[in-house]
Order: C-alpha cells, then sequence, then structure tokens
C-alpha cells in the first residue's frame, strides 16, 4: 500500500513537473507574442491574431503527433533522442499551450493598450517598451493567465500518450495513468488519480482567483 | 543648439476618412507663453493640441518646431484622466524617465523633487492608482514636469476636480509657467482661461475665429462666434 503510494506521488510529482516546464516555455513565446499583437504595428497583424486564435483549438493529438515526427529517430531533431522523454511531453504541451497564453495575454494587453496609448505616446514610449509596461502593469491578470495554461497543459492526455509512450516511472502522468487504468478495469486507481486532478485544478482557479481579487484591492 | 521655438502652424487640416474635423489652421506659439484654447464642445480643441503634440499627425498643411529637423523631446501632455500605472507613486513618475533614458539614481532624485513639488511626498510608495482623482492628477503633473518640458500641453485638466484639488493643479501649473515652461491649455473653465492665459485662441467649427491677448478677449471678442459664446457662458 505505501509502495502504491509513493508511485502514485511519482506520478503526480512528474505531471506537476512537465506541466510547469511546459507553461514557463509557453510563457516565454506566448506573453511577448501576444503583447506585440496587442500593440505593435506591423504588417499581418490582424492575419497572426487570427491565426493564434484559431491554435487555441489545436487537436492535442495532432500536437503529439508532429511532435512525435519531429523527434523520432529519424526526424529532425531525432538526434538529441528526446522521444518518450519527460523533456519530449513538455514540449508537447508548451505548444498547446502557447496559442492560448498568446491569445489571452493580446486580449488583456490591448484592454489595457486602450487606456494606456495616448499617455504613453506623449512620454515617448517606443512599441517595445509599451508592450513591456503593459506586461508588467497587467501582470496580476497574466498570472492567472499562466495558471489557465497550467490548468490546460495538466489536463492534457493526447499529446503526452504519443511523445511520451505512458512508459512506468518514466513518462507516465496522471492523465495517461487513467486511460491506462481505465483500460486495464483498474477503476479505483484511476478515480483516485481523477480526483486529484480535478483537485489541482480547483486550487488552481480558487489561487487565481485570490491574485485577482487581492490585485484588484491593492493596485486597481 | 537648434531653437525649438516658436511652434508655427501653417493651413493645417486634420480631416481622418474624409470627416473634415480642423481647416486651415494658422497658429504661432512663442517661446515662454501661455496659450488658453477656448471653444464649444465639437470644435476640434483637443484635436489641434494633439495634433501639435504629435500625438497625431495633420492631414494638410506643415507644422515646424523653430528649427528644429523633427518633433522636439521636450515636451509633455497632461489629459483630462490621468492615466497612472500599476505601480507606485514614485514608480509613476520616474517611468517618463527612464523611458528618455535618465539613469536610475537620477531619475529618482528628479522624481522625488517633483513630487515634492506638488506636495504628495508622503504619498511616493503608495499604489498610484488608490489615490483621488485630484491626486493622481497632481502625480501627473509631477510626472510631466520632472521631464522639465520646455512646452507642457494640457487638456482640460482640472475638468473633473473639485475646486481644492483645482487650485492645486493651477498652482502647479503657474509655477512652471512661471519658470519658463510654454503653455498650451484646453479649458472649459472660463474663470481659469482668465486667471492663467496670456493669449486667447478661440476656435469654433474646426476654424480659428480669433486669436487674441487674454484681457482684450474676455472685455472686447474680436468675432461674434466668440461673443456668443462669452455671452451664453457668462451670462
Amino acid at each position: 500500500m505505501l509502495q502504491a503510494d509513493a508511485h502514485l506521488y511519482d506520478i503526480v510529482g512528474l505531471s506537476l513537473r512537465v506541466s510547469f516546464l511546459a507553461v514557463i516555455w509557453a510563457a516565454l513565446a506566448g506573453l511577448p507574442i501576444g503583447a506585440l499583437l496587442a500593440v505593435g504595428q506591423f504588417p499581418g497583424r490582424k492575419t497572426m491574431t487570427v491565426i493564434v486564435n484559431g491554435l487555441m483549438g489545436l487537436p492535442a493529438v495532432v500536437v503529439g503527433l508532429a511532435v512525435y515526427l519531429l523527434l523520432s529517430r529519424a526526424g529532425p531533431l531525432g538526434e538529441f533522442g528526446l522521444l518518450f522523454t519527460p523533456t519530449a511531453m513538455s514540449i508537447a504541451q508548451a505548444i498547446l499551450v502557447t496559442p492560448l497564453l498568446a491569445a489571452l495575454t493580446r486580449q488583456i494587453i490591448e484592454d489595457a493598450w486602450l487606456e494606456y496609448a495616448e499617455q504613453l505616446h506623449s512620454l515617448g514610449t517606443k512599441p517595445w517598451q509599451a508592450a513591456v509596461t503593459l506586461l508588467w502593469d497587467t501582470r496580476w491578470s497574466l498570472s492567472t493567465v499562466l495558471l489557465a495554461g497550467f490548468g490546460r497543459a495538466i489536463s492534457e492526455v493526447g499529446a503526452v500518450m504519443i511523445v511520451g509512450g505512458n512508459i512506468d516511472g518514466v513518462t507516465r502522468v496522471m492523465t495517461t495513468s487513467i486511460a491506462l487504468e481505465t483500460s486495464k478495469g483498474d477503476l479505483p486507481l484511476a478515480m483516485g488519480l481523477g480526483i486529484i486532478l480535478v483537485a489541482l485544478v480547483l486550487i488552481l482557479n480558487a489561487v487565481a482567483h485570490g491574485i485577482r481579487t487581492w490585485a484588484a484591492v491593492k493596485f486597481k | 543648439m537648434r531653437a525649438m521655438f516658436p511652434l508655427v502652424l501653417e493651413s493645417i487640416g486634420f480631416s481622418p476618412s474624409g470627416n473634415v474635423i480642423l481647416k486651415n489652421i494658422n497658429l504661432r506659439i512663442e517661446a515662454g507663453s501661455f496659450t488658453v484654447i477656448l471653444g464649444p464642445n465639437g470644435a476640434g480643441k483637443s484635436v489641434l493640441m494633439r495634433l501639435m503634440h504629435g500625438l497625431l499627425t495633420p492631414s494638410h498643411g506643415t507644422l515646424h518646431w523653430g528649427d528644429a529637423p523633427a518633433r522636439p523631446q521636450a515636451q509633455a501632455m497632461l489629459f483630462q484622466r490621468p492615466v497612472m500605472l500599476r505601480r507606485s507613486v514614485l514608480g509613476n513618475v520616474m517611468y517618463g524617465l527612464q523611458i528618455q533614458g535618465v539613469p536610475l539614481p537620477d531619475a529618482k532624485q528628479r522624481a522625488l523633487a517633483a513630487l515634492e513639488s506638488v506636495g504628495l511626498l508622503q504619498l511616493a510608495d503608495r499604489p498610484a492608482r488608490i489615490l483621488s482623482g485630484g491626486e493622481q492628477q497632481r502625480v501627473a503633473l509631477a510626472r510631466a514636469a520632472a521631464l522639465k518640458p520646455r512646452i507642457l500641453f494640457l487638456d482640460e485638466p482640472t475638468a473633473s476636480l473639485d475646486p481644492s484639488a483645482m487650485r492645486a493643479i493651477e498652482a502647479g501649473i503657474a509655477a512652471l509657467h512661471a519658470a519658463g515652461t510654454t503653455i498650451v491649455m484646453v479649458t472649459h473653465h472660463l474663470g481659469q482661461a482668465r486667471r492663467l492665459g496670456q493669449n486667447i485662441v478661440f476656435l469654433a467649427n474646426g476654424c480659428i475665429k480669433e486669436t487674441t491677448p487674454a484681457h482684450t478677449f474676455f472685455k472686447q471678442p474680436q468675432s461674434q462666434a466668440a461673443a456668443d459664446f462669452l455671452k451664453e457662458e457668462l451670462p
């Protein structure tokens, strides 16, 4: 029983680690993209916005397949031997989450930009400086965006199954375990993991709500 | 050093997507002057100021800053509703300086001095957005003043403030003008225009109807439009 628990902690721990890394990578790409789409003035901005919004609905299994092809032995990045590792899972999740972060960031920054644009132009702020300023000024709203991204990453199953392979003790995370245990008929374990996963997502949302409320009072 | 003044507007027009807002504007702003733009709602006062400040680009005509080749940096603008960033009061005042590349210790020093001049030093560490409207406008004035602009544009800076906040802002503006800053202000407040202004530019329907020294304007406006406007505003 104790052993089973240790096993469970490993699975939960790996899930958290993989998705945490994925959100960090996705944020490094998604937040600047969103900010530039909001304040930038370059040709193709509207088209890019539509594409980014569209990519929010990217099917996870297709992303899994694409990352699989990239990382497989014969693929362009095959030499790094990343397929069936937690890193491959983080990559797949990051690709899934990046458009979500970019689209939500763009929306938040564009709303703030409506209020700030004249003042910042008046002070002589360049577009990239405005993007940085707005990213910092909307940091509390953006932290809830990151939590939303984390929720999407950790509850995803298709892509990590394909690129991780669901190898026991190596790439097995909560969602892939649930899928496996359910098909094996071990419903209690599957349900236990399911409850933990739902609890995690609920806690994340509670934290997001808490941050929003606190920041609204402190900074308006 | 190239001279920034006078600011000269020659047959400036502004008509975004064919909609004529301003036409044939000729105006000269001299160094150290205090110009008040008056006129009914929708006359184009705020647009005219945004064109001068460089927030908008004229559709016709030319705008010269003395013999400077481009828009000089030494200018600032105060808006009707101050925009406060989500950071401390001090951070807000320092922001403009940092954007202009002033090194950090210097920026802090100048920001603190500017806050002291508007009497808000004790609020320096507060988050700016929780202040009252009047305090926020004083922070905005400090932010503008810290930049040491040679010209300051003011778009109805006291329109939504109570009398005591208005007096504080007016005192700050008067002090900046006394220190040599050129001022261009839009206001709906005739008392304010009379208290502060040296020259009145009267605008109606997108045209300048007259440009008159303030003391003459209020006694004897040169245009019928201004006379009617004054009669309505001062019964």
